[in-house]
């Protein structure tokens, strides 16, 4: 009993019934089919062939990303209808706080690939301890640093040279995105990246202050500079990215240097895209329409919780990725 | 109360636009058993063909999509969404709760699921066929070698799991916030503990598993190599990721299988369940622990002995929650009054069979044995007693405990009965020759074999024809239950029965909980 405070006990609110899920499942599917046979046809297909594929992929998205709006004000209206009694809105907070458990879970899996290509795979295939008894065999003068300056292939001198089946060209990047230069520091992308995405954090905290004390101005104020601060971040990483394949060399292709350096940065920018968007609407939604009270905004907390776990994921990206 | 609360709609739309923890559970669990018919059609397949040595039905390329298909379609498709919907049907139920904490998410967990499947089994009309690498998808069978279908099964291997996420984050926050006052968490009954825990093992590994199937796409499709020796990257990278995901998922089903046999034992026992506080603990135990033992599925992949040896402690450690388990069992059985109900039996046909499944995994555990059991029809012996014996015997009990409960019919007991003995023999007569064939070194996934292990095939194909024929008997007595059994109308369908679900009109209204109930 004493568990649970008894305010906890008003009516709970089940909609009688909903056809969102069905409309979004339309539009997830048919967003999936067509992405599918996007890249199938790029792949496997002929090159110049006549395809529906890009039609259905971006029909099918609009279908999502409509229903998902739909969906989304439908929820608000419902808050704003007082419906949502204290105990509804705990299990939102609750969905909230564990699908960004199960985000933190997916990133988990990136890393967990780079700690083992670097820590186990990159010795053994340069014939460290018994594991690496066939590197003369099989990638004989491999020798594995990180960034790695030479793919396996490279070092038995192309596909040619492989023995074992050739699953793709790996060429190496004539630059990484290591801190190279102490005196031109102020050049090196990631830096600024990092001081952004972590002023971000701070201000989208600041916005929070605001709208607690019921400050709209500077919740507005600040909002919008978090906004702005992930817009920044995002330009950023746009130029790093064209740096590395206009300048570098690095590109997926890059062994797996490039694969996990494209996959775990990657992933962190669709997840600051995906926060910023979030917040934007949040900004949208007090601007334009005044939502939010000092003691109802979940919408607004919950973008940034996921903003500060998108701030905690890049600083492992900076150790882990770019520095160490 | 009651003005505003209407019965289910009328036709089509009831399903479609469901929010209602019932309707979304039965539609769970009829899908399941659809998916389970056409995954044991292929283990049918599976089995004629391998009833006499050499190949006489279907060319090895289609053996191979069967074993995968088969696979898949069974873990994913059946016993992993049969026990969401019992879940969805019970879990409220059983804390008191007016439906699940989010009903419209609920709704979309499951109507992603069918199109998922659909493409999935699309995927063998497509060029290439479909996916042949077995369904636990080893790179570089499933890079390199795969047919072009295999990017609509990793599309499709996201959408369950996404599904699955929704339908976990679902279950946390219904038992972390809709139980009655009263319920505290030491007071839950036992199949809402190990979903709980369960519903964590899926937040904490499906997301592992989106991880591991996008970067297969991205290396099919975009050059990368993180499967790749070549680029660096290292194909064992694959089960490294796999496994991490696949060992808990194997709890993953087990689990709530836990649960549905620690409800039932003590309903047809008339015992309270033996040591209540020490199956949670034990249930917590073993998910911790599946977290830290799955290159216990790699002993052969080339490990480091520092590896091999770790992963084979920390497995045999789980023999112990678990033995806690089966003792609580046999201890809640031990003097109770004791009747043997089809549910009582298919219970009692678990612990028995389970165990013998779990001393085949210790076996198996032990790295150096191993390496002769590895890829053996050894290992298909075990976990498929883990598996059917384990999961599926655990899900037909819940079926008939609770049937009557659902639809307020009683079905027929001779017929159950009958189902559960030929399910039992078949069973057996299918699957423990297979420990044989498997030690005298037969490998699994392969459409042919010596002839010295002709016998023992015949035997367990025999088997398997009689245990598939037994599920239509099953099929047959839920529908003639729900069509024309006998009414009931006690609350508490069985005499022992316990628990807040036995406290509801029989058959239990659309309805349950709008205000919580007062647990003591």
């Amino acid at each position: 009993m004493a568990t649970q405070d008894t305010a906890a006990h008003e009516e709970y609110y089940v909609p009688e019934k909903s056809g969102m899920a069905i409309s979004a499942t339309i539009g997830l599917v048919t967003s999936i089919f067509g992405a599918a046979n996007v890249l199938n046809d790029m792949t496997f297909g002929e090159p110049g062939a006549e395809s529906s594929s890009w039609s259905i992929l971006i029909a099918g998205l609009f279908w999502f990303i409509a229903t998902l709006f739909v969906w989304f004000r439908s929820t608000i209206r419902e808050n704003l209808a007082g419906m949502n009694s204290g105990q509804l809105k705990k299990s939102y907070v609750l969905g909230m706080f564990w699908f960004i458990f199960s985000e933190v879970m997916f990133f988990f899996a990136f890393f967990g690939a780079l700690f083992y290509v670097r820590v186990l795979v990159g010795p053994w295939l340069a014939g460290e301890g018994d594991a690496g008894a066939m590197n003369h065999l099989l990638w004989s003068g491999f020798e594995f640093d990180w960034p790695m300056k030479q793919t396996p292939q490279e070092a038995v001198g192309g596909v040619a040279g492989q023995v074992i089946a050739n699953n793709g060209e790996f060429v190496s990047p004539g630059t990484s995105m290591a801190f190279s230069e102490v005196s031109a520091w102020y050049k090196w992308l990631p830096l600024w990246n990092t001081i952004i995405l972590l002023s971000s954090s701070v201000t989208v905290h600041i916005a929070h202050l605001g709208l607690l004390k019921g400050d709209r101005k500077q919740f507005n104020l600040w909002l919008g500079i978090t906004v702005t601060l992930a817009l920044i971040f995002l330009y950023i990483q746009y130029v790093e990215y064209y740096e590395a394949y206009a300048h570098f060399g690095l590109t997926l292709n890059s062994g797996i240097y490039g694969s996990t350096f494209f996959m775990l940065t990657g992933f962190h920018g669709f997840h600051v895209a995906m926060g910023m968007t979030m917040l934007l609407i949040q900004l949208i939604r007090s601007v334009r329409h005044g939502h939010f009270t000092s003691d109802d905004h979940f919408g607004f907390e919950a973008s940034s919780w996921y903003w500060h776990f998108v701030d905690v994921v890049w600083v492992g990206l900076f150790l882990f990725v770019y520095i160490l | 109360m009651g003005d505003h609360h209407h019965g289910p709609a009328k036709g089509l739309s009831r399903w479609l636009f469901a929010t209602n923890h019932k309707d979304i559970g039965t539609m769970y669990l009829w899908f399941s058993f659809a998916m389970f018919l056409v995954g044991g059609a292929f283990a049918m397949i599976i089995r004629a063909e391998l009833f006499q040595p050499g190949m006489q039905l279907i060319r090895p390329e289609f053996f191979n999509q069967m074993t995968t298909m088969h696979g898949l379609i069974m873990v994913f498709g059946a016993i992993m969404p049969a026990f969401v919907g019992l879940a969805n049907w019970m879990i409220p139920m059983m804390i008191g709760a007016p439906d699940m904490a989010l009903p419209r998410m609920n709704n979309w967990s499951f109507w992603i699921l069918p199109p998922a499947f659909l493409l999935l089994l699309a995927t063998m009309f497509m060029e290439g066929g479909g996916p042949a690498f077995g369904w636990t998808f080893y790179a570089p069978l499933s890079t390199t070698y795969a047919p072009p279908s295999v990017t609509f099964f990793i599309f499709g291997v996201h959408i369950l799991g996404l599904s699955s996420i929704m339908g976990s984050i679902n279950i946390v926050a219904t038992v972390m916030n809709l139980r009655a006052p009263g319920m505290t968490y030491m007071k839950m009954p036992l199949f809402v503990w190990t979903w709980f825990i369960t519903a964590y093992l899926l937040i904490a590994v499906m997301p592992v598993l989106a991880g591991a199937v996008t970067m297969m796409l991205m290396d099919i499709h975009f050059g990368t190599s993180f499967f790749s020796a070549a680029g660096g990257g290292d194909p064992v990278l694959f089960q490294h990721v796999f496994w991490f995901f696949g060992h808990p998922e194997v709890y993953i089903i087990i689990l709530p299988a836990f649960g549905v046999v620690s409800q039932i034992i003590p309903a047809f026992a008339r015992k309270p369940l033996f040591g209540y506080d020490s199956m949670v603990y034990a249930t917590a135990s073993i998910a911790f622990l599946s977290f830290i033992v799955w290159a216990h599925h790699m002993y052969t992949v080339g490990m480091p002995i520092a590896g091999e040896l770790f992963f084979m402690y920390a497995t045999m450690l789980i023999a112990v929650p678990t033995g806690v388990k089966v003792f609580n069992w046999i201890t809640t059985m031990w003097r109770g009054a004791m009747t043997f109900e089809t549910p009582m039996l298919f219970c009692i046909g678990f612990v028995v069979l389970f165990t013998i499944g779990g001393f085949t995994g210790l076996m198996l555990s032990i790295a150096p044995s191993d390496f002769q059991y590895h890829d053996s029809y050894f290992v298909v012996a075990h976990f498929h007693y883990v598996m059917v014996a384990g999961a599926v015997f655990s899900m037909t009990a819940a079926v008939y405990y609770w049937l009557p409960k659902w639809c307020g019919k009683m079905y027929n007991e001779t017929m159950g009965k009958t189902h559960f003995w030929i399910s039992f023999i078949g069973f057996n007569v299918t699957f423990f020759p297979q420990h044989f064939v498997g030690l005298a070194g037969m490998p699994r996934r392969i459409p042919d074999y010596a002839l010295q292990f002709a016998d023992f095939n015949m035997m367990s194909s025999i088997g398997a024809f009689i245990y598939g024929a037994s599920q239509l008997l099953f099929l047959y007595n839920v529908i003639a239950t729900i069509v024309g059994g006998k009414p009931v109308s006690d609350e508490k369908v069985w005499e022992g029965a316990e628990g807040l679900e036995w406290t509801v009109p029989t058959p239990a209204p659309f309805h349950t909980f709008s205000t919580p109930p007062q647990v003591r």
